[in-house]
């Protein structure tokens, strides 16, 4: 056993990303997934295998949580900062990309002006100096990425150079986004305060509610989610990934060996702070708006429940506990609103009191036991 | 209110029985140049101007009878005969003759005498004067100070004349105020400058803008005062208001942010137990505030309902243990159910607390309503005491920083002096060591939990008589309480009090340089940045257990 061990270890570097069998899972969920606005815009509505507009846009949402949740999955799972703070990072993402979508609205808006409609209605006369080239789409995708990675740089290094950790950490990252859910609710910050930034029109010129566009929206968050699950994958499987692990069971053991967590901490939750903004960017043209909303306490939280959900430390554990905790939730809202925030609840204390490992886990404990019984079953007929 | 009017129709009738004696004492001619039938005449007359003029003449007579005629006009209590006689209405319906104070049979033909706008305009002037010779000093005063608001010099005589003959020394005061006030448009510059002077040792703000007025320069270099040296005691007499003023503004932000922190305090306390001594993360911590608060509510719907009205007053006191009680008992339960499962898992304990703050906060919402309930202050909370002439300190705000001091001393007590608290330290200190010893730990855990909750439900029966109270009350307050706790340093009481007062006191100073949301941000930066500084708050725990 401790030979087997030593025997992995040594060959870390030469590990598999992943196994053929999971490759090929891999490949078929992508493959599945992909065919869904195919199967929107070929299939006529009245033929059996047609899928609605509706669930086609509810499962690129679903994909953008899952983008967020796998981020977070990486920072908590792996190296143990639970953050409470990745709504913020998320919505940053999305506010960057707003900016873009806002200004491609050109003259369409209610009042036929430059300036968007909240800035006119405020009587601003020209655009604050931080909206200086969001006209161009590169741009705001370089903001997409630089907004919140920065944010989460300079927060992340004053955090974790004073080492602070555990529910500090968490309590702090709380605090960071109510601060800024304060501030983009008021009206001047220039960021449309509690309505945020809606009615967008076009992107890159294609129209956004056009169904083509939102087919191409789709499968451009589903590579996004798959190339960055691999890249996941990559950090985790690395060395990187194993100094990561133990940042997360025994910090100050590491320390003593001799590592400085600081460069390693702050590396995985700057990535997951941008994959969180590529979420976030991904889900704004999507769901046609973006407000402060999205950066309550209460949707950070909930993030974190996907992960718990889904199995934290799996990567793919996150992804699934996106879509069933938010399936669940859709599925609530539109039969027994009033029900939702107990099952809410109910899955918050169940999934931390049952299930730590999460879905993941449990199917993983499961197989566990049948190949053990596998396994019995076969001594028995030798047995006999 | 109806006490004023109480007062006041009594205050009439002794002055009736007052000007009786006089009438009887005196003899015709005694009283000179005061009320006469002549004076009275024209306000039987049709005519406005004349009635005009009656009322002018009547304002400025020294007679406390002319301040009743006027108050009777005023009231459409005076009656005129078509003989030109006048005869006042008095409120318990007899009609007295007001020259000489005497009842008399109500004449047949006697009609109300009518008013217009305009003449009730000048009985509110004349009225104001006219009470400057009142037999009560409080009439007095009021007049005086209704004076100090006209700019009429021509007044000037009359408040001299009131200010010869006034008696009361607080009375003359307010007189010497009036009349500084109109001689700041006198003609002899030692008259303005006496006057600014005056005006400036008053400390009172609503003279700012007419002293301003006199140092402003013109458009054309000159100013509108002439006299430099009127001008130099206006610029100082600014100075002294605007010092006033500062001092009334800075002691008001004290207040509020004391008052503030009294709310902090009294949020955070129950957590400072729960997290700061039990490191428990209870994210249900707002959710008991809101049933403390709507335990409040339930006391008074009870008293409402069953109780004779008298008792409502006393809710608030009732609603305090049955609110310690039921949030307790929740605390426990939440306790025994789900949080001792999760000891040493603090991140596993956040997320399932934050679900039991979800149902909680539902189970609220389908027994109460989404809406907000209605809470009212009872009778001796509301109103206030003003201070340094211009502060209000509500009862309200200084009944919970009261309660706030009272809850942490019996906090306190309870910690350093009870057996409970002494086991409750020794857990927190060494778990395992004290569960050898025969502490029994579990029962201590779910008694402590139980005891910060039922602090959280003190907390909320206090935050009811503030705001709005409904199923959202809570999470306003969470990041508040643990940024108090995780600031004053965890499992220091003596911490989390200085932290709440500070913060509440920062945040109302900050508050009108920067907004009350900018106030609240540059807050949450500076606790963040303070954190760098020291990760584990204003007063670390030294030694070994700290890791």
């Amino acid at each position: 056993m401790t030979a087997a061990a030593n025997a992995d270890l040594l060959h870390l570097a030469r590990r598999p990303l992943f196994s053929p069998r999971a490759w090929l899972a891999l490949a078929l969920c992508t493959a599945a997934l992909a065919l869904l606005p195919a199967l929107n815009l070929a299939v006529p509505p009245d033929h059996p295998l047609h899928v609605s507009s509706y669930i086609v846009a509810l499962a690129g949402k679903f994909m953008c949580y899952a983008l967020a949740a796998l981020a977070l999955d990486l920072v908590w799972g792996y190296a143990g900062i639970l953050s409470l703070g990745h709504g913020l990072f998320f919505a940053l993402g999305g506010y960057a990309h707003g900016m873009y979508l806002m200004r491609a609205i050109g003259r369409d808006g209610v009042y036929q002006s430059d300036l968007p409609d909240f800035m006119v209605f405020l009587n601003w006369k020209e655009y604050p100096w931080y909206w200086a080239f969001t006209e161009h789409f590169g741009y705001a995708m370089l903001l997409v990425a630089l907004v919140p990675g920065v944010l989460a740089f300079v927060f992340g290094y004053f955090a974790f150079r004073s080492r602070i950790k555990g529910v500090y950490f968490s309590i702090i990252t709380q605090a960071l986004t109510y601060a800024a859910m304060l501030l983009f609710f008021r009206n001047d910050t220039g960021f449309g305060g509690n309505n945020g930034f809606t009615d967008f029109k076009r992107i890159l010129g294609f129209d956004v509610t056009a169904p083509g566009t939102r087919a191409a929206l789709y499968w451009i968050t589903l590579a996004f989610l798959g190339g960055s699950l691999v890249v996941a994958r990559l950090v985790t499987q690395s060395k990187l990934g194993r100094v990561l692990t133990a940042v997360r069971d025994a910090e100050s053991r590491l320390r003593f060996l001799g590592y400085e967590p600081l460069g390693f901490k702050l590396f995985v939750w700057t990535l997951s702070a941008v994959m969180c903004g590529i979420a976030g960017a991904l889900y704004v043209p999507q769901v046609g708006i973006i407000n402060p909303g999205e950066m309550s306490t209460e949707n950070s939280i909930e993030m974190v429940i996907w992960v718990a959900t889904g199995g934290r430390g799996t990567l793919i554990g996150p992804i699934v506990g996106a879509g069933v905790v938010n399936g669940l939730k859709t599925w609530f809202t539109s039969v027994a609103p009033e029900f939702w925030l107990y099952a809410l609840g109910l899955i918050f204390v169940l999934v931390t009191l049952f299930l730590p490992q999460g879905i993941v886990g449990l199917v993983r404990r499961l197989a566990a036991r049948l190949q053990e019984r596998k396994g019995s079953a076969r001594i028995e007929e030798q047995k006999a | 209110m109806q006490l004023a009017a109480h007062t006041g129709r009594l205050g009439r009738r002794v002055m009736g029985w007052v000007l009786g004696l006089a009438a009887l004492a005196a003899c015709a001619g005694a009283l000179a140049q005061d009320l006469d039938p002549a004076a009275l005449a024209p306000l039987a007359s049709d005519e406005t101007d004349a009635k005009l003029g009656a009322i002018d003449r009547l304002g400025r007579l020294p007679d406390p009878r002319a301040a009743e005629v006027l108050q009777a006009l005023g009231d459409g209590q005076l009656l005129a005969t078509p003989d030109g006689r006048i005869l006042v209405e008095r409120a318990d319906g007899q009609t007295v003759d007001p020259l000489s104070g005497q009842p008399v049979a109500k004449p047949g033909d006697a009609d109300n005498v009518m008013i217009n706008n305009r003449l009730r305009r000048a009985i509110g002037a004349a009225l104001a004067t006219s009470q400057l010779y009142s037999k009560q000093a409080g009439e007095r005063l009021a007049a005086a100070q209704r004076l100090q608001q006209t700019s009429d010099a021509s007044r000037l005589p009359l408040v001299a004349e009131a200010i010869r003959r006034e008696t009361d020394p607080q009375v003359r005061a307010a007189l010497e105020i009036a009349q500084a006030r109109l001689q700041l448009a006198a003609d002899d510059p030692a008259l303005r400058r006496a006057a600014a002077e005056a005006l400036g040792a008053t400390e009172n703000p609503a003279f700012r803008s007419m002293l301003a007025a006199l140092v402003q320069q013109n458009a054309d270099g000159g100013y509108a005062e002439p006299d430099e040296g009127v001008r130099s005691a206006a610029q100082a007499a600014l100075r002294r208001i605007d010092r006033h003023m500062a001092t009334v503004e800075w002691a008001g932000n004290v207040f509020y942010g004391i008052s503030l922190g009294s709310v902090l305090l009294l949020a955070a306390l129950g957590l400072a137990i729960t997290f700061g001594l039990m490191g428990i993360i209870n994210m249900a911590h707002g959710e008991l505030l809101m049933i403390g608060a709507y335990a409040t509510y339930m006391v008074q719907t009870l008293f409402r309902q069953w109780l004779p009205p008298g008792w409502l007053d006393w809710y608030v006191v009732a609603a305090l243990p049955v609110a310690f009680v039921v949030t307790g008992l929740v605390g426990m339960a939440l306790e025994r159910t789900v949080i001792r499962w999760l000891y040493g898992r603090p991140l596993e304990t956040l997320l399932a607390t934050w679900g039991i703050s979800l149902m909680l906060m539902q189970t609220v919402r389908t027994l109460f309503g989404a809406q907000n309930v209605e809470v009212s202050n009872p009778s001796w909370m509301s109103g206030g005491v003003t201070v340094l002439g211009g502060l209000v300190l509500t009862y309200n705000r200084i009944a919970i920083i009261v309660f706030a001091l009272l809850v942490v001393f019996f906090v306190w007590l309870l910690l350093n002096h009870t057996r409970l608290g002494l086991f409750v330290r020794a857990i927190t200190q060494n778990r395992r060591m004290a569960d050898c010893v025969g502490v029994p730990t579990g029962r201590i855990d779910m008694l402590a939990f139980g005891l910060g909750s039922g602090i959280a439900g003190l907390a909320g029966v206090a935050l009811s008589q503030l705001g709005n109270v409904g199923p959202d009350l809570g999470r306003g307050y969470i990041v508040d309480s643990f940024m108090v706790v995780v600031l004053g340093g965890v499992g220091q009481l003596a911490g989390t009090v200085i932290a709440a007062l500070g913060l509440g006191g920062v945040n109302k100073f900050l508050e009108p340089y920067a907004g009350a949301v900018m106030a609240k941000i540059t807050i949450l930066i500076l606790i963040v940045l303070f954190i760098q500084k020291r990760p584990q708050g204003l007063f670390a725990p030294r030694g070994r257990s700290v890791e």
